[in-house]
């Protein structure tokens, strides 16, 4: 049977404004707004289709941070089999390496043969989760994957992993094995509100706690927010006027037929 | 440890990558900070030719092996953990691409090193390497350290032009022989997709409308092709709307998309994540239209309008339809 792990890591909502910490090496995770790393979603959406398409089994886990029982119920209300929040000394914001080892410790109780991560996050700063987590199991790891299929039996898989200019790389590895999902085969699915809401009544999400045994060896110095529009000139007025303005850049240049 | 700086070359079908000039751009201003040699490690089939290109670099060390085709990373990481741990640089530059992202994570296991991702900028101050990092789709700037020993950085593209790692000297070029068996590689190559043709090449287009989330749904595109016909251009994207299957992957630039040249890209709802940024940032006249005036894509587009796409676009259509006219 296929037993799909699915690691899922929140990270704060770009549609918010990010908060700086007064510190200035860090974010104020406090009144920081968390969602699902968008390529986990992919990731979850392609262990899905796949629990649909062989007889399978999905496990999505997550540590303790940021807001992350929101999307345990998200994913429980998606069809995975079983949700693992992941509690310990690793503080609110621990680093991928000791994402990674945590991951490992939680993974060496529970069955597995094929682990699915989003192939990065827009917080990476030491490097990303599935492959620091592959090397850390010691399994082997294909990135920037599109495409899953399973050999019968299961013995095997075979990926499409995207190069530059549409190029894709058909691979074949064994089974266990990491994949660092770049898209699912079709958009993650949808699921209503009252879905999710009745998951949070019905279905539960198991706790496991874990040591987190030191941390990262990245030292952050400082973090800011880049000058905005530091490159652009900016078009001001009216929509009207804003139109008529990139009209006439644009006849200058020679660029009206 | 020494004080060397390795960086990996890349290429494909051939051809050395701009991320592998790039990367000895950088590693040409770092080396002296550290007072070692620039050393390009170069793998792969048949690759000895390609170091005469590689002049910026005082050394080229080369490894030979039928089984390092591009396209099966886990070769690579086999043969790098081992001259890695050999010779022991100070610095080892990765580009953020379809092959350095599946070997630095594990390099930095493998080798029990620190490692700094998403890199613009690097440094080596008193020891310590000190990189500049575009964070959280390009809205944070984190500037990070490895306060000590050796470390790993992988670096985004175009953080330096391509143009400071070109150089006309004749290299050092040194043959390695690999220490690791490459028998026991895992993943096995099984062949190349090209994409499939039948679609208009966006990277033969002299304007490009590209559009991304901001377009919120399939059937707001009418509105943009509309905008695009009036120009005479035609229609791309950020990776989300090839996600959601509202275009066609042949129409997606950036990572894994194309890398676009236009005389006008036209941004509109399109917030400028470092990885569409790769493939667009090098048009001629890019303007932005997007609601969010903190979006990155301002930062790289020559002109900018903060304003909603829906209010912007048909009015655009009309003005060009009328300039045209």
């Amino acid at each position: 049977m296929l037993d799909i792990v699915v690691p899922i890591k929140q990270v704060p909502d770009l549609v918010e404004e990010l908060e700086i910490d007064p510190s200035g090496t860090a974010l104020d995770m406090e009144r920081t707004r968390f969602v699902i790393n968008e390529l986990d979603d992919h990731a979850l959406e392609q262990a899905l289709l796949l629990k649909e398409r062989h007889e399978g089994r999905v496990s999505v886990v997550a540590l303790d941070v940021g807001e992350v029982e929101e999307t345990l119920f998200m994913a429980l209300a998606k069809g995975v089999d079983q949700a693992i929040k992941i509690s310990g000394d690793f503080g609110p914001a621990p680093d991928n390496h000791t994402t990674a080892r945590v991951l490992k410790d939680v993974l060496g109780g529970l069955s597995h043969n094929l682990i699915l991560t989003g192939v990065q996050a827009i917080d990476d700063l030491d490097g990303q989760l599935g492959i620091l987590l592959s090397s850390y199991l010691d399994l082997p790891y294909v990135g920037l994957v599109s495409g899953v299929q399973i050999e019968e039996g299961g013995g095997k898989a075979t990926v499409l992993k995207e190069l530059p200019g549409g190029v894709k790389a058909e691979l074949e590895l064994p089974l266990p094995a990491v994949l660092g999902i770049q898209a699912a085969e079709q958009p993650p699915r949808y699921v209503p509100v009252s879905r999710v809401r009745q998951a949070m009544r019905t279905a539960t999400i198991e706790e496991r706690s874990a040591a987190a045994e030191g941390n990262g060896r990245v030292r952050v110095r400082r973090i800011s927010k880049p000058e905005v529009g530091a490159g652009a000139e900016l078009l001001e007025g009216s929509s009207e006027e804003i139109a008529e303005k990139i009209a006439g850049l644009l006849a200058d240049r020679g660029l009206l037929k | 440890m020494s004080q060397d700086v390795f960086i990996l070359v890349e290429h494909l079908k051939g051809q050395l990558t701009d991320g592998t000039f790039e990367l000895l751009g950088i590693g040409r201003e770092v080396a002296p900070q550290t007072g070692g040699r620039l050393v390009a490690l170069l793998l792969g089939k048949d690759v000895r030719g390609l170091a005469e290109e590689l002049g910026a670099a005082d050394v080229v060390l080369y490894v030979e092996d039928e089984r390092l085709s591009d396209s099966v990373p886990e070769a690579y990481r086999r043969v790098l953990a081992g001259l890695i741990r050999e010779k022991n640089p100070k610095l080892t530059l990765l580009p953020t691409s379809s092959l350095g992202m599946d070997l630095a994570g594990a390099l930095s296991v493998d080798l029990n090193l620190p490692l700094i991702a998403f890199c613009k900028q690097l440094a080596v101050q008193d020891g310590s390497i000190v990189a500049t990092c575009e964070l959280y789709g390009g809205r944070a700037v984190v500037e990070a350290e490895i306060p000590e020993g050796s470390g790993l950085a992988l670096v985004l593209p175009g953080a330096s032009p391509a143009d400071k790692g070109r150089s006309e000297r004749a290299p050092a070029v040194e043959e390695v022989k690999p220490s690791v068996d490459l028998a026991e590689v895992k993943v096995r190559f099984k062949g190349l997709i090209e994409p499939p043709p039948g679609d208009v090449d966006i990277t033969r287009q002299e304007i490009l409308v590209s559009v991304g989330r901001g377009v919120q749904r399939q059937e707001n595109l009418p509105v943009l092709q509309e905008l695009a016909d009036a120009l005479g251009g035609v229609l791309s994207s950020s990776r989300p709307v090839v996600d959601q299957q509202w275009l066609p992957p042949t129409r997606q630039v950036g990572k894994s998309g194309m890398t676009v040249k236009p005389r006008l890209y036209l941004a509109v709802g399109i917030s400028g994540a470092p990885e569409h940024v790769e493939g667009m940032r090098d048009s001629e006249l890019i303007i932005a239209i997007n609601s969010d005036a903190r979006a990155p894509i301002f930062n790289v587009a020559h002109y900018g309008a903060v304003a909603d796409l829906f209010d912007v676009v048909p009015k655009l259509a009309e003005a060009v339809k009328k300039r045209g006219a």
